[in-house]
């Protein structure tokens, strides 16, 4: 229990010591996380307004592989990844594994279902919501996504950190294609294995009370720009 | 309209544009293993190689026979790993080449400090294990093996092979395979109370003991030697095969072997030098 | 009564719309069956009939928001660009003026234009101080009237309505009448389903009653009120439940 007491009284001390290292690891760890979460709404939330606003062939299989991608292991997709990149893969002549560039590939590929299906499901709501109005306004099918972009976008924003949890918190992928370089592709999670691996448990802990600080940071500050416009949102009476 | 939620969601993808290989810096990736990782030894030899040398030397800690398969399929420009009959295969098979042991240290058994086997004092490590191997099957010991085609997997088959047993057909009960670096398995050794195979360097840098206690040492079938090899460039065109070299030679140069040497964990010496090239394994 | 009486009574030389033998069919249900009306260039339709007689898809058909399955609609040439007031007012997740700045695009307003054409209308409908508050967060009586001005943004050349002040209080109801009433002196022909009977006797010039999904009358607003023709109406007007 007192373990448990020491990682609290370390976290504290780790965030306001100042370490240059760890600042460097949190930074990588924003930065990574945040641009794949960046790219996969880029991709996710128009493709996932596609799949609800057109009817095409291979939609409903698209939905499914989407849907059914939410859970995938980020550890399969780190290998996936990596024997993407890999010298000898189809990809090797581009020199990316074990960069941070890898690193927001495997996340992007890992976090793309999460919003695809989620705006998804979005956009359905959207459209029974505004099907008809859209259509009397000469909307209809793929032109609709911008507007239903701009009406979902409060939502959107929930979608996003969906996303970013998924991203930020998993540390399969970059192990795997990262590999945990220090200064390099260090990056919250894999510290965390690293420390755990040294027995180093409190330290490990601490630094996970650190990562859920940062990401407890990420949200309120997502939130807080939201409520200036929360009440747009909000149905009348 | 305010796209302006849009565009602060890819913000950090425009502005930041995660810098990738960094082309041009003097680096060389390493594939190694967790025992050297986890106790420190990079942090103290690196620092001084690139002093020297102005290459960084990043590491990917990965178990022997990951560390082999990444290189083999040339994610790395060199490997230092310890398990000779793989390296003797890995640059028969032309993956490596400048083959060299640089450095020892050797496997330790650790268990439960009430050792319910009886292991302690013996010197004999065939002889602990079949005593270990007794216990557990009277249900009053546990194994904990890496199971992960680890160096030090590798190591504690051959040590079970020397013992005439064969425990994994005691999978499940009192064999008990982790699949897990050396850190994470001697974490759940202390939690199971169970003994297990450990490099020296690891266990004396490992902080959460508790009631683990080291219980065999010194058998000279614990030898653990490492050896280093360079990818090689005409296998794996992509390979810093210039650089790659650079630490392989610093590493056996009286210069890396002092480095190596002085490298303390508790005030004791974990790796020791000891260099041996393979001169049939080309230049 | 036979069809071709019906378009014979109906006014004008050059009808907005006539509707020939339409027909609308929903999953294997017959809705609306046999229509044949004329809607005059101009002035206020009073569309009447109980719940289920097929008002709202009569409307959606007329909007184009559903094809007939039999029969046809003949326009008047140009034809006129539709508009359709929502039963439930549609409000955009933004400010009034967001919305209506959408509404003024999708209806092809110039760019340059769009300014004044929002101002023009935020004050026909009596919008100009709500401008910059959430549509959403509006009164019943304030979004009605922001949906009947996001409907005037698309400058149509003719505006249906269903039901818009169902659910309003009488002060309310009041403001979208006198909106309807400009509406109308500037000459857009409207098409408005109410179920206020007393609603239709103060705005209806002309009435189409429907039934079943059949139209039992299309009748001068004066003598729908005063001598209904069919039965149905007459029991519809009297408050009995028509079977």
């Amino acid at each position: 229990m007192d373990e448990i007491a020491r990682a609290f009284a370390l976290a504290l001390e780790l965030m306001l010591s100042g370490d240059r290292e760890l600042y460097a690891i949190v930074a990588l760890s924003l930065q990574v996380s945040l641009s794949a979460t960046g790219i996969a709404c880029l991709l996710g939330m128009p493709l996932g307004m596609l799949l609800a606003a057109v009817r095409f062939p291979g939609r409903r299989l698209l939905v499914v592989v989407t849907t059914a991608l939410m859970g995938l292991p980020p550890v399969v997709v780190g290998l996936f990844v990596y024997l993407l990149l890999s010298r000898a893969g189809p990809l090797g002549d581009l020199g990316l594994l074990y960069t941070p560039t890898a690193m927001v590939i495997a996340q992007t590929v890992l976090v793309l279902p999460i919003i695809t299906a989620l705006t998804r499901e979005l956009g359905e709501a959207l459209i029974e919501e505004y099907g008809e109005f859209l259509a009397a306004m000469g909307l209809r099918g793929a032109r609709r996504i911008p507007t239903l972009l701009m009406e979902g976008r409060h939502a959107l924003v929930t979608v996003a950190l969906a996303g970013f949890g998924r991203a930020i918190a998993e540390v399969g992928a970059v192990m795997m294609v990262g590999g945990n370089i220090r200064h390099v592709t260090r990056v919250m999670t894999t510290a965390i294995a690293l420390e755990t691996g040294k027995g180093e448990i409190a330290l490990a802990l601490a630094l996970g009370l650190v990562l859920l600080a940062v990401a407890l940071a990420v949200n309120a500050l997502a939130h807080l720009g939201r409520r200036r416009q929360r009440e747009l949102a909000h149905a009348g009476g | 309209m305010r796209w302006w939620w849009f565009a602060l969601a890819l913000l950090p993808a425009l502005l930041f544009g995660p810098s990738s290989g960094l082309a041009g810096e003097r680096f060389i990736i390493l594939q190694s293993t967790t025992s050297t990782q986890n106790s420190g030894l990079f942090d103290h030899i690196l620092p001084r190689f690139r002093a020297a040398t102005g290459i960084e030397v990043r590491v990917v800690a990965v178990g022997t026979g990951q560390a082999l398969r990444n290189a083999a399929r040339g994610d790395g420009d060199a490997v230092l790993v310890h398990s000779p009959e793989d390296e003797a295969r890995f640059v028969a098979a032309g993956h490596g080449i400048l083959r060299c042991r640089v450095f020892f240290n050797d496997f330790v058994l650790v268990g439960p400090a009430e050792d319910p086997a009886g292991i302690r004092g013996l010197s004999d490590v065939a002889a602990a294990l079949r005593r270990i191997a007794r216990a557990g099957a009277a249900g009053r010991a546990l194994f904990l093996s890496r199971g992960d085609d680890s160096g030090t997997h590798k190591k504690e088959r051959r040590l079970w092979r020397a013992a005439g047993l064969d425990p994994t057909a005691a999978s499940g009960s009192w064999y008990r395979e982790a699949g897990a670096g050396m850190g994470a398995t001697l974490n759940m050794a202390q939690a199971l109370g169970a003994y297990t195979l450990s490099d020296r360097a690891t266990w004396l840098a490992f902080a959460n003991r508790r009631g683990l206690a080291l219980l065999l040492e010194g058998d000279e079938r614990l030898f653990n030697p490492y050896g280093i090899m360079v990818v090689n460039p005409a296998r794996h065109p992509g390979v810093r095969f210039q650089l790659a070299k650079a630490f392989r030679d610093w590493l056996i140069s009286p210069a890396g072997q002092e480095a190596v040497a002085s490298f303390r964990v508790r005030g004791q010496q974990l790796f020791f030098p000891d260099v041996r090239c393979d001169e049939r394994s080309g230049s | 009564m036979p069809a071709a009486e019906l378009r014979l009574v109906t006014a004008g030389p050059r009808p907005l719309l006539r509707a020939e033998g339409l027909g609308v069919t929903l999953a294997g249900r017959r809705v609306l069956t046999a229509l044949d009306f004329e809607l005059p260039p101009r002035g206020l339709v009073v569309l009447l009939g109980p719940n289920g007689a097929g008002k709202s898809v009569l409307l959606r058909t007329l909007q184009g928001l559903m094809a007939p399955s039999e029969g046809r609609l003949i326009w008047r040439e140009p034809p006129p660009r539709p508009a359709l007031v929502f039963q439930r007012p549609v409000l955009l997740r933004r400010r009034v003026r967001g919305q209506l700045a959408f509404a003024l695009a999708r209806g092809g307003t110039p760019r340059r234009a769009r300014r004044a054409r929002l101002q023009e209308l935020a004050e026909l409908c009596d919008l100009t101080n709500l401008l910059e508050r959430p549509a959403r967060a509006l009164s019943g009586g304030e979004q009605q009237r922001l949906a009947i001005a996001t409907a005037l943004a698309l400058d149509p050349g003719f505006l249906m309505l269903d039901e818009p002040t169902a659910n309003l209080d009488p002060a309310a109801t009041l403001a979208v009448e006198r909106l309807l009433t400009r509406i109308r002196a500037r000459g857009i022909p409207i098409l408005l389903v109410t179920h206020d009977v007393h609603q239709a006797r103060r705005l209806a010039e002309w009435v189409l009653f429907l039934h079943g999904g059949r139209l039992r009358e299309s009748t001068p607003a004066q003598r729908f009120f005063t001598a209904p023709a069919s039965p149905e109406a007459r029991a519809y007007l009297a408050g009995r439940i028509v079977p």
